[in-house]
């Protein structure tokens, strides 16, 4: 059960030592990767069949020991990112040179796996803190690979706003410590429903909410996105953007859903209202942008306001969609980047005045991003559609008028940004001449990794029931805690 | 003594957030240093502090008899200043680097990735 973080940490350090040899490197990182989404894929199999799974270190009983607990959120969740890196290391064999390599893309690629499945796996709250950080380091190393100036102006932005994240959260756990005393997430979700009332409970939920939203580049704290996103390898931005700002989701869903319920019902109004911030004003920033790069970076914001509009009802439909609308979320914005190198490396530029004419050049590769394109605005076929319609069908279900016309006028912004994207970079007839020539075997490179991510969107869009069915379950998990708290403490336990 | 340290995490707590709110980079790295090191008092504190009875099972016992002070707060502590070490030494390079780069110690001269005369995109063809 903690194979999916035994093995990249093991491998990463292997690859740590292997640095000279730069031809490994990429095949060790893809083995260990395929490993892993192996090993997630049971698990999330085993956890699907049987319950969530506990596993506790060195024996020290909960809740003094520290848990893993795979539910089917945290397994289902791991097993999509694991699958969005593999697909990330095969398109960095063509995208990381060899500078890259010798700056150790792969070792930070795998710890920062590490991170990213600890983080979803981890049953303690403490625990999920040093994951978070073990994440952050690596994700520091892929930022600044290459050291160019904007890079490192990026990188200073991110990673204080990012550390400042971090330290807040710990400062909530402090809080949440002092008064119920435990860190295991199952005893705190058993103890703070007796303290209603008796402990300062909303403060902690709010500066969880602060802390995490930063972590999720919710509006009023996500300038560190923007100004960082775009400057790394495409590679490592579509890592970024597909993973890292749904591990705040992710963790907001965990503490606000399934500890807090009470706090998260007196918190909804102001989750409500950044979650609408957050749709409009992203949607609104990609429409703002010639560079592309920049402007799925404001996309990635927009699919924050809409997870996080699950997070405002709490009701299951929309803590379902939120789920499920991750899931895309990290399959379609990875897609997004990889795409972006892809219009970079056939049209020649990263810029919607400069490219042109990539119909003529590769109409596979404007099928690829039609699709991706409709994903990620929310029209099917793409998977960003069901997810939305059970989010505004939540919202509605609630009375929250605004929060459903958000995510439909949001969604409406982002098709017209997209829109123009296809119109300026495909249809228009190149007149710079900037076009690279790209040769058969070269293509065939850089389009594998844009099939693999397209074919499980399509798969999401057109035959969504199973995927509702998880999570659903992964939802139910959440709200009824006691199946989660029940297998942490088969016995009752004190 | 609970209350004494409360005051003292709120001191730092408020010395780390002036320095953070300063446009310099160099303040701003130093604030962060000293808000961590406020929120680790904080842990210290939250697990209430006791210092005459040391947590020390005596042979023959299973568990510690009467009230001792809590050691998990110094573990949880300690983690955290190893992992806080190692951010504000890797943020204290890039802040050199990025003084060497951008010719720029100050947060209004970092602009190199968010250009201010960043042109919109075309309007037609």
């Amino acid at each position: 059960m903690i194979a999916p973080v035994l093995i990249p940490i093991a491998l990463g350090a292997l690859l740590l030592m292997l640095r000279q040899y730069f031809r490994w490197q990429a095949a060790v990182a893809s083995i260990g990767l395929l490993l892993m989404l192996v090993a997630n894929a049971a698990l999330l199999a085993r956890v699907l069949s049987d319950g969530p799974l506990v596993m506790t270190m060195g024996r020290w009983l909960p809740p003094f020991g520290i848990s893993f607990v795979a539910d089917p959120l945290g397994a289902g969740f791991a097993l999509v990112a694991t699958f969005v890196a593999l697909v990330c290391a095969a398109f960095s064999v063509r995208d990381i040179d060899t500078i890259g390599r010798r700056y150790g893309f792969y070792p930070f690629l795998m710890l920062m796996m590490a991170g990213v499945n600890g983080a979803f796996l981890t049953g303690d709250i403490f625990n999920l803190y040093v994951w978070f950080e073990v994440f952050l380091i690596a994700s520091f190393g892929l930022l600044i690979l290459g050291s160019q100036r904007a890079q490192i102006d990026g990188a200073a932005k991110y990673a204080i706003l990012n550390l400042l994240a971090t330290a807040l959260f710990l400062a909530a756990t402090a809080y949440l410590y002092g008064a119920v005393g435990t860190l295991n997430m199952a005893d705190i979700t058993r103890k703070a429903s007796g303290l209603h009332g008796s402990a300062p409970l909303t403060t902690i939920a709010a500066l969880y909410l602060l802390a995490f939203g930063m972590k999720a580049a919710a509006f009023p704290l996500n300038f560190w996105l923007p100004a960082s996103y775009h400057t790394p390898r495409i590679v490592t931005a579509a890592l970024f953007g597909g993973l890292l700002t749904k591990i705040g989701i992710y963790a907001l869903l965990r503490v606000l859903i399934m500890i807090f319920p009470v706090e998260r019902s007196t918190l909804s109004g102001v989750i409500e209202w950044v979650a609408i911030a957050t749709m409009i004003f992203g949607a609104m920033g990609a429409l703002a942008q010639t560079d592309i790069r920049r402007m799925f970076g404001f996309v990635v914001i927009s699919g924050v306001g809409v997870m996080l509009s699950g997070v405002a009802l709490g009701s299951a439909l929309g803590v379902s969609g939120t789920i499920l609308y991750a899931v895309h979320s990290m399959l379609a914005m990875a897609a997004l980047y990889l795409l972006a190198g892809a219009m970079k490396e056939v049209g020649g530029s990263f810029l919607l005045t400069d490219l042109g004419g990539i119909y003529r050049n590769s109409p596979l590769l404007t099928c690829l991003a039609f699709l991706i394109f409709l994903a990620a605005a929310g029209l099917p076929p793409g998977s960003g559609l069901w997810p939305k319609v059970m989010l505004a069908k939540a919202s509605i279900e609630a009375g929250e008028g605004w929060l459903a016309g958000a995510i439909l006028v949001s969604g409406f912004l982002a098709t017209i940004a997209l829109g123009r994207v296809f119109l300026l970079a495909f249809w228009r007839d190149a007149e710079t001449g900037l076009g690279t020539t790209v040769n058969a075997g070269q293509r065939l490179e850089i389009y594998t990794p844009l099939i693999a991510l397209a074919v499980p969107i399509v798969i999401l869009g057109i035959f969504p029931e199973q995927f509702i069915r998880i999570a659903d379950r992964a939802a139910g998990g959440l709200i009824d805690s006691a199946v989660y708290v029940q297998s942490v403490f088969p016995t009752g336990g004190n | 003594m609970e209350a004494v340290f409360s005051l003292l995490v709120g001191l730092f707590f408020v010395v780390g957030i002036y320095l953070i709110l300063s446009k310099h980079m160099i303040r701003i790295v130093l604030g962060i240093a000293v808000f961590g090191n406020a929120v680790n008092l904080l842990i210290f504190t939250s697990g209430r502090l006791m210092r005459e009875t040391a947590p020390i099972i005596p042979a023959g016992l299973d568990q510690v008899p009467g009230p001792a002070a809590n050691p998990l707060p110094q573990a949880l502590i300690l983690t955290a200043i190893v992992i806080s070490f190692s951010f504000f030494a890797f943020v204290l390079v890039l802040a050199y680097r990025a003084y060497q780069e951008i010719g720029a110690d100050d947060t209004t001269g970092m602009r190199i990735s968010e250009p201010r005369d960043d042109a919109l995109p075309p309007m037609g063809y």
